[in-house]
């Protein structure tokens, strides 16, 4: 209690006659936690790529066979496996790749020589707009529809989103997916196309036709885990003092709930948002599948049938890159919306 | 000036309870009463489908793996009563098989990934430290490393059945149950008589086991159970991407793939495995919920 | 001693009289009226009878204590009186409550709100969960402010500033940029009553302000409450549990056991001439000096009233040295006694020969008439 009071000696040895600390001062043991954070996610990132690099290699079936050819010669493929420099130690070809990460080098793809990196650029952006419009979608049906059934639970609103919720957590994505084809792209009407994406700058339009029943797909069960989520937040922080003591001030439902109940209720929603985004990310491989959508996880899927292992190993980098970046981001978020946490150490 | 409890205000009637249920000087209001129907329905639907399951050899089937040639595409039949797939195999007997697998998966891949998980979570939080840190990196790592790929490792390397499957599933939930188990624990150990039984020299292992355990189970095994729901999905969902249970074992994720060339022609292929899967996991996710808030409630009151 | 307080507080509230033109009732005219209110919450166990009918009445300027353990009460009535308890969803109320005038009891929504922080405030018991901590002092201080007053943010923020300087806080430029957290119990109870204070209330419902503080920051923060409450003339009604605390504090003393109002009276009044048992017990009850401060203590013997099933009879008889058969059965009415501000529920008021013959009769059977053992030193007055 006394980290900010004048009479901090412990805090400011200096003993000046000004007590303000000194900027950045008061977020030290919070930059300190960041940094221990850095390099646990730093390590998570050795360790991911790594290991992928074993999965790899112990994946039955023999790359160079694959890319030698099915009617290739034993020195044919001797010769691949040479070219290709599978032949070395699995240790010394994980250093090696990661010193082309490092430079910024992620190889080329064992089939088609397309370099990994172009790869990855056609695909990331797909699948990154299509989580995180399905995200921004679920977030913007859930907040308020949990808002107002922790303002007023067991009425109508609470019940019907609730039994809705309930329905399409229990609804496997690849069910709803295939019942939106049916309503809307050739069955009951045929307003939407059922598969296929269309780049954005291509045809903004197109774009948007495109994407719409993918991220329906996505979104709904999520809106449901996160109505269900926020609300029971925000039911036990209304039922804080400071909720009574903010009503007491005469202050309207209104801004009692956006203003100071939201945001104390909105830490564990943020953390499951965060990593679901850093999971769609990994590619959203079924509803990639089900709409013919060529993003991440079906690049991802068809690396390892080809064992074409530079495409999966990039792939596999970028993915444990999201994750590590989503979860510093929500440790900012958690420091941004909670002046607690910055005095933690 | 009359009351205007419809249009008012109605914090003026929700917080104050709510704040009285806090300060504990009156409990929070609920309606008494007895379960609704829907609690009793949900139970019967998981009884007859586990029943069916079990006792599926028994049961006066088609069998599940046999076409009839005469039932390709069928409709609902005093023979077939829920109709044949694009093979003219029985829908109902499928079904009922497929129950078999989608619940073992799921039952067995809960109960590994929560025996495992719970007790390194426990561990993880009773002596923190540097076991805590370790087990933060491989929860951090499994994490990070896409489940899909990692299942379509494990199968390619140890070949696909039903057994890899659940072993896969298991590890993929592991992290989770560390997490869960570990925050148990965290509670846990800071009450009285678990500082007693340390005060007095008791062994930390000892301490764990008969301590800790019998607090953490609760939380673990209510998140199980809905954890058997998401499995289900989980194996459905592989299973429509050809990952999951092989062929020739009908399964609900393979049956609802198996209709979807044929989904506006035949819509009753998919849809009926799907309504099954549908109802199933909706009934232990209802009651996983309700159970779980009886047990909030319980606590409010102490 | 407490004679000689009590006049300099009636001196001082009749200096007021016209003074206090903060608009409304003048001091002395009653500015809270609670008429017959009843709170019961219906809960899975059973209804909940939190108040059962009580009546009071505060004047302007006047600081009314109502006193009793918890689970008396007082804090239930406390929220209904301002509102913040209404009937529906399992709660059910009754009775009428009347502010200056206007019967807020049968008020709702925005038209009730509009007394809240401006002309009602309210301090609640803990410090460390009333405030947001999320939300800066500043911000908590002036969104008062400008709800009710029209000021720019520039002016409710100086104004901010002033309240806080004149709740004794140090610094009070940096602390409104500052968070909950960084301050200590004392500091935050300090910044609740600066921000009940912010829109000039005329009325100020303190919750048992001090109980959740070091004792050593008790006696500062309610003798901060009492200078504030007569330099602006606020009525108070002040909740606690510890009538030691309100002795040199109040005008006038409600007592509240099981949901009722067991005996009202002027303080000195109170003090020198106790009739009610309850009352009697609180004022020989002593507290420890030392020991933890948040320790609710169990100052009498037995334990507080079954609010779902109380006693039939004197909600009291159970704990009572005294209680006879009667007691049992039939509960006492509010009676007079010489005066209608000496009010009290008892059948055998301390002091009266029928009290001193309940008295002799269950020492010399060693028991109450609810079987409750009694010894000669338990009932030494």
């Amino acid at each position: 209690m006394t980290l900010t009071t004048p009479a901090g000696p412990a805090l400011t040895p200096a003993g000046g006659a000004s007590p303000a600390p000194k900027p950045g001062g008061r977020h030290r043991p919070a930059l300190r936690r960041i940094r221990k954070r850095l390099v646990h996610l730093l390590i998570v990132l050795l360790a991911v790529t790594f290991l992928s690099f074993v999965v790899v290699d112990l994946l039955p079936g023999d790359a160079a066979v694959v890319v030698a050819g099915d009617n290739a010669t034993p020195e044919q493929v001797q010769q691949v496996r040479e070219d290709l420099q599978l032949d070395r130690p699995l240790l010394v070809r994980y250093v090696d790749w990661l010193g082309g990460v490092v430079t910024g080098d992620l190889g080329s793809s064992f089939r088609t020589g397309q370099p990994v990196a172009e790869a990855l650029a056609q695909r990331i952006p797909v699948t990154f707009e299509i989580t995180i419009v399905a995200q921004l979608l679920a977030l913007l049906i859930a907040i308020p529809l949990a808002v107002y059934s922790a303002y007023r639970p067991g009425r109508l609103v609470d019940r019907a989103s609730m039994t809705i919720g309930f329905g399409a957590a229990a609804m496997p994505t690849f069910v709803f997916g295939m019942v939106l084809i049916v309503l809307f792209a050739g069955g009951v009407s045929s307003i939407l196309p059922a598969t296929g994406y269309v780049g954005f700058f291509e045809d903004p339009l197109g774009n948007l036709r495109s994407i719409i029943l993918p991220c329906l797909t996505l979104m709904i069960a999520e809106a449901a885990v996160y109505r269900q989520l926020l609300r029971s937040d925000m039911i036990s922080t209304l039922q804080e003092d400071f909720i009574l003591m903010a009503r007491s001030k005469g202050l309207s439902a209104r801004t009692i709930l956006l203003r100071h109940a939201l945001r104390p209720s909105s830490f564990s929603l943020i953390t499951l948002s965060g990593v679901n985004i850093g999971r769609l990310l990994g590619g959203t491989v079924i509803v990639e599948t089900l709409f013919a959508i060529p993003g991440l996880g079906q690049l991802i899927v068809q690396a390892v049938f080809n064992r074409d292992y530079m495409i999966l190993q990039g792939a596999l980098l970028f993915v444990a890159v999201a994750y590590v970046v989503i979860n510093m981001l929500i440790d900012l978020l958690y420091l941004a919306l909670d002046p607690r946490v910055r005095r933690d150490a | 000036m009359t009351p205007d409890t419809t249009t008012g205000d109605a914090v003026a009637t929700q917080v104050p309870i709510a704040t009285m249920a806090a300060k504990g000087k009156g409990k929070r209001i609920q309606r008494a009463g007895r379960a609704p129907i829907g609690w009793y329905v949900a139970w019967v639907w998981l009884g007859a489908v586990v029943l069916s399951a079990v006792f599926a050899p028994l049961l006066p089937l088609w069998d599940p793996a046999v076409p009839d040639y005469n039932n390709v595409f069928g409709g609902i039949t005093p023979q077939h009563w829920l109709g044949g797939d694009t093979l003219g195999r029985d829908n109902l007997s499928r079904i009922i098989y497929g129950a078999r697998a989608s619940l073992l998966v799921g039952i067995c891949a809960v109960l590994l990934g929560a025996l495992v998980g719970g007790i390194l979570g426990m561990l993880a939080g009773y002596f923190g430290g540097r076991t805590e840190r370790v087990l933060a990196l491989v929860t951090d790592v499994v994490l990070a490393f896409p489940g899909l790929v990692f299942i379509i490792a494990l199968v390619a390397i140890l070949g696909s059945s039903l057994t890899n499957l659940i072993i896969g599933l298991a590890i993929l939930s592991v992290p989770t149950f560390i997490r869960l188990s570990r925050a148990a624990t965290l509670t846990v150990a800071q009450r009285e008589f678990v500082q007693a039984a340390r005060a007095y020299g008791c062994k930390p292992l000892r301490i764990i086991a008969r301590e800790i355990a019998p607090n953490v189970v609760l939380p673990v095994a209510a998140y199980g159970f809905i954890m058997i729901g998401v499995f289900i999905v989980v194996e459905g969902s592989l299973s429509f991407l050809g990952l999951g249970i092989p062929p020739p074992t009908p399964s609900w994720g393979g049956m609802i793939a198996g209709g979807r060339t044929e989904l506006l022609n035949f819509p009753h292929i998919s849809l009926f495995p799907a309504a099954v899967m549908f109802l199933t996991v909706l009934s232990i996710n209802y009651i996983g919920e309700r159970t779980r808030k009886q047990f909030e409630v319980k606590e409010s009151n102490l | 001693m407490t004679g000689t307080r009590s006049e300099t507080r009636n001196g001082r509230s009749e200096d007021v009289l016209g003074a206090g033109a903060q608009g409304g009732a003048p001091d002395g005219a009653d500015l809270l009226t609670a008429e017959d209110v009843v709170v019961r919450f219906h809960t899975k166990k059973g209804v909940v009878h939190a108040v059962e009918g009580v009546s009071l009445r505060l004047k302007a300027g006047e600081v009314l204590a109502v006193v009793g353990e918890s689970g008396s009460g007082k804090t239930v009535f406390t929220r209904r009186a301002m509102g913040l308890i209404s009937g529906g969803r399992g709660t059910e109320v009754s009775g009428t409550v009347t502010y200056d005038g206007t019967r807020i009891s049968e008020l709702s929504g925005k038209a009730l709100s509009a007394f809240w922080g401006s002309e009602i405030a309210l301090i609640l018991q803990d410090p460390m969960t009333s405030l947001n901590p999320v939300k800066r002092i500043g911000a908590q201080l002036t969104e008062t402010i400008l709800l009710h007053e029209r000021v720019t943010k520039k002016e409710a923020l100086e104004r901010a500033v002033e309240l806080l300087r004149s709740v004794g806080l140090s610094e009070p430029e940096r602390r409104v940029r500052q968070y909950p957290h960084e301050l200590s119990g004392g500091m935050r109870q300090r910044v609740t009553i600066a921000i009940a204070l912010s829109c000039n209330p005329r009325l100020l419902l303190a919750d048992e302000p001090t109980t959740a503080l070091d004792v050593t920051v008790q006696a500062q923060i309610l003798d901060l409450l009492a200078d504030l409450q007569a330099r602006r003339r606020m009525a108070m009604l002040l909740v606690t549990h510890d009538l030691r605390v309100v002795r040199s504090r109040s005008d006038r003393i409600a007592v509240m056991y099981a949901g009722r109002i067991v005996e009202t009276a002027p303080t000195p009044e109170l003090f020198a001439e106790p009739k009610m048992p309850y009352t009697e017990a609180l004022m020989n009850a002593v507290p420890p000096v030392a020991g933890p401060n948040h320790v609710r203590l169990q100052v009498i013997p037995g334990r507080p009233p079954d609010l779902i099933n109380p006693p039939a009879g004197c909600k009291f008889s159970p704990r009572c040295p005294y209680a006879q058969d009667r007691c049992l059965t039939e509960e006492p009415p509010l009676r007079d006694a010489g005066s209608p501000d000496h009010q009290y529920r008892c059948w055998f008021p301390v002091g009266s020969p029928a009290w001193a013959e309940a008295k002799a009769r269950n020492i010399e059977r060693g028991t109450s008439a609810a079987g409750t053992p009694v010894t000669e030193e338990m009932v030494l007055t």
